[in-house]
């Protein structure tokens, strides 16, 4: 049994706006077990980015976290004081972002971006130990010649080497989780994949938990221990990685995968999810894949189903889960 | 960086000329003739024409010009055909007053423009934001001369603080603080509402940039992500619409030296025109138009030195 982290209980982030209540992150569960990588899947506007700005509590306004808990550690981080918070941020929780450019600011070296980072958490260390460590920490991402690197600015790196300016920077201060928020979507794919891999081994070498939040199911693969599926501010399937892969559930997981069980063969192979995903103030009634799944029934349309167990570390939200069962009885009735 | 300044001087030269022929063609449109008021009212006509002659006004127009051209180019700005002092020698005396109530109008109302503006955009939406947009709606409705003229009538007649009549003497002096502290407080009055406009819009761009995400997800407080990371990179567009506005505030000088009798150049300047001395007039122009050339070429460095995207580009 791996030891939890990070737990996420009922979390509620809503945006009250001139068309409605938006409700953005409506109640998700989820855990992050040390040294362990949780990979957060959806399309974009399914509420995976703000689920990771919630757990930082950096939800822009006018957005709000009305319900739920944030346990890091069994600390609920939605109770502290802003000043221990912040000592959260950068210190035992750090992130990263999808635009490596935008994210750093153009106007100060990436060595004074590293160094403000561990000045917050150590406001002690000289300001010549201070520049040491940021150069430790950029020769950690494997950055040529770091020593020049640390009085460069960001327009004159790369996007490979921004994004790992980034990673040094959010592991300065040796958080123990790391929220990176499609942290290769805007990179070519060798860089992906350069990208990933230092992940990984920034993981083995410092025992850090990670939530990574994509669309790109191959990353998924390549990276994830556990999964959970997003889609319209909720979790619709939670599993481990392979499992996912193997026997996925939720009607939407396997149009993300692009496959369809074929246990009748009249059916036509699914290859796309048909539709959109509806705009966030105007979810339908019931379950809010309904409109788009296939396998959808009355009860869909009216009642929302709960995140349920369908087998051992395998929880999907779907009436009708597990899905084989329902049809195979379906072409014997 | 040095190739920069040095192109960036280069490109005032064109500017410069332009500016010279259009001061020199507009006193050309003016109705009143320099002779004539040379000469003065009861000249004979013949005294007039040898004038002219002297003043080389018979020449064509080109030549006029080259002839001013070529005296400028000698330091030579002619003559005051009212009294006969040289140009230069007014322009002299008259800068240091002008440059002394510019900087002390810019030294106050910079700061406090810079600062209304990050709070405003900070909080925007509050009390504090709204007073600040009604405040500079207010200040940027209000012309220089009457806000002069509210401060003449109450500050300086009504309750006496402070002297509202010329230059009391140099700015170490307390009698020169005293004389300034009117002017500069107008001057500088019409500037805060432009500065406080331009830096809520630049601040309040800049706080929803993903860099500043960044700062306050690396566990910043939030001064430090205002002051770094929102004003700090909100400073280029500031800076490059400050420069532009200086502009207008040479214009609202020569009202306010006008108002407060101040011996700067803008007074020189309302003076020459109303008494139709040509190369007064003309002088002064010139040196006005300078300061804002001065103005925006170090506009242009600061936004080199604020923006490191622009260095060696």
């Amino acid at each position: 049994m791996q030891q939890e982290l990070l737990r996420v209980e009922g979390l509620r982030t809503v945006f009250q706006t001139s068309s409605g209540l938006v409700r953005a992150v409506d109640g998700v569960d989820l855990s992050v077990a040390r040294g362990r990588t949780l990979g957060i899947v959806g399309e974009s506007g399914c509420g995976k980015s703000m689920l990771s700005l919630s757990i930082m509590r950096l939800v822009p306004q006018p957005g709000r976290t009305v319900d739920g808990k944030v346990l890091l550690e069994g600390r609920n981080l939605l109770d502290i004081p802003t000043g221990d918070m912040r000592q959260v941020r950068g210190g035992q929780i750090a992130m990263i972002f999808q635009e490596p450019m935008t994210s750093l600011n153009p106007v100060h070296t990436v060595g004074r971006q590293i160094v403000e980072a561990m000045k917050v958490h150590s406001p002690k260390d000289s300001a010549a130990a201070l520049k040491e460590q940021a150069i430790a920490a950029l020769k950690r991402v494997r950055i040529p010649s770091p020593e020049r690197r640390f009085d460069e600015y960001p327009h004159q790196l790369s996007g490979g080497m921004r994004q790992r300016v980034m990673i040094a920077m959010a592991l300065a201060c040796r958080p123990r989780l790391l929220i990176a928020d499609e942290p290769t979507t805007a990179l070519d794919v060798t860089v992906q994949a350069q990208i990933l891999d230092l992940l990984r081994e920034l993981q083995a070498e410092t025992g850090m938990s990670i939530i990574l939040i994509t669309h790109d199911l191959g990353v998924v693969a390549e990276m994830a221990d556990d999964v959970a599926v997003m889609y319209a501010g909720k979790v619709v399937e939670r599993t481990s990685a392979r499992a996912l892969f193997e026997d996925p559930q939720h009607p939407y997981t396997l149009g993300l995968l692009g496959s369809v069980p074929r246990l009748d063969e009249d059916r036509d192979r699914l290859l796309a999810i048909e539709g959109a995903v509806p705009p966030p103030f105007a979810f339908p009634d019931g379950c809010r894949f309904n409109p788009r799944c296939p396998f959808a029934i009355a009860r869909c349309r009216t009642e929302m189903p709960p995140l349920r167990l369908v087998e051992d570390g395998h929880e999907v939200a779907c009436h009708r889960a597990p899905i084989e069962k329902a049809l195979a009885m379906e072409s014997a009735a | 960086m040095l190739r920069h300044v040095l192109q960036r001087v280069l490109m005032a030269v064109p500017v410069l000329l332009g500016v010279l022929l259009i001061g020199f063609l507009l006193m050309q449109v003016v109705p009143t003739d320099p002779a004539t008021v040379r000469a003065g009212p009861t000249a004979t006509a013949e005294v007039v024409a040898q004038i002219r002659a002297d003043m080389g006004l018979d020449q064509p127009l080109y030549m006029q010009f080259g002839l001013y051209m070529w005296r400028l180019l000698h330091g030579d700005l002619g003559v005051s055909i009212i009294n006969n002092v040289p140009v230069t020698q007014e322009l002299g005396a008259t800068i240091g007053p002008t440059l002394e109530l510019m900087f002390a109008s810019l030294f106050w109302s910079i700061p406090i423009g810079i600062a209304l503006g990050t709070v405003a955009a900070y909080w925007r939406g509050s009390l504090l934001d709204r007073f600040v947009t009604a405040l500079s709606v207010a200040g940027g409705s209000v012309p220089v001369f009457f806000l002069g003229l509210m401060l003449i009538w109450f500050v300086g007649f009504q309750w006496q603080w402070l002297p509202f009549t010329g230059r009391g003497g140099p700015l170490w002096s307390l009698e020169g603080w005293q004389s300034l502290a009117l002017p500069a407080l107008t001057l500088g009055g019409t500037f805060i509402a432009p500065v406080a406009r331009m830096t809520r819009t630049a601040v309040l761009e800049v706080l929803g940039a993903e860099h500043v995400r960044t700062a306050r997800a690396k566990g910043l407080g939030e001064f430090a992500v205002v002051l770094h990371h929102a004003l700090r990179n909100a400073l280029i567009p500031v800076v490059t619409l400050i420069g532009l506005q200086i502009g207008f505030l040479l214009g609202g000088a020569v009202v306010t030296e006008t108002v407060f009798s101040w011996p700067g150049v803008g007074r020189l300047a309302v003076g020459a025109i109303l008494s139709s001395d040509f190369p007064m007039a003309q002088g002064t122009i010139l040196i006005l138009s300078l300061g804002f050339i001065v103005v925006n070429l170090l506009v242009d460095i600061l936004y080199v030195a604020l923006d490191p995207r622009m260095r060696g580009a």
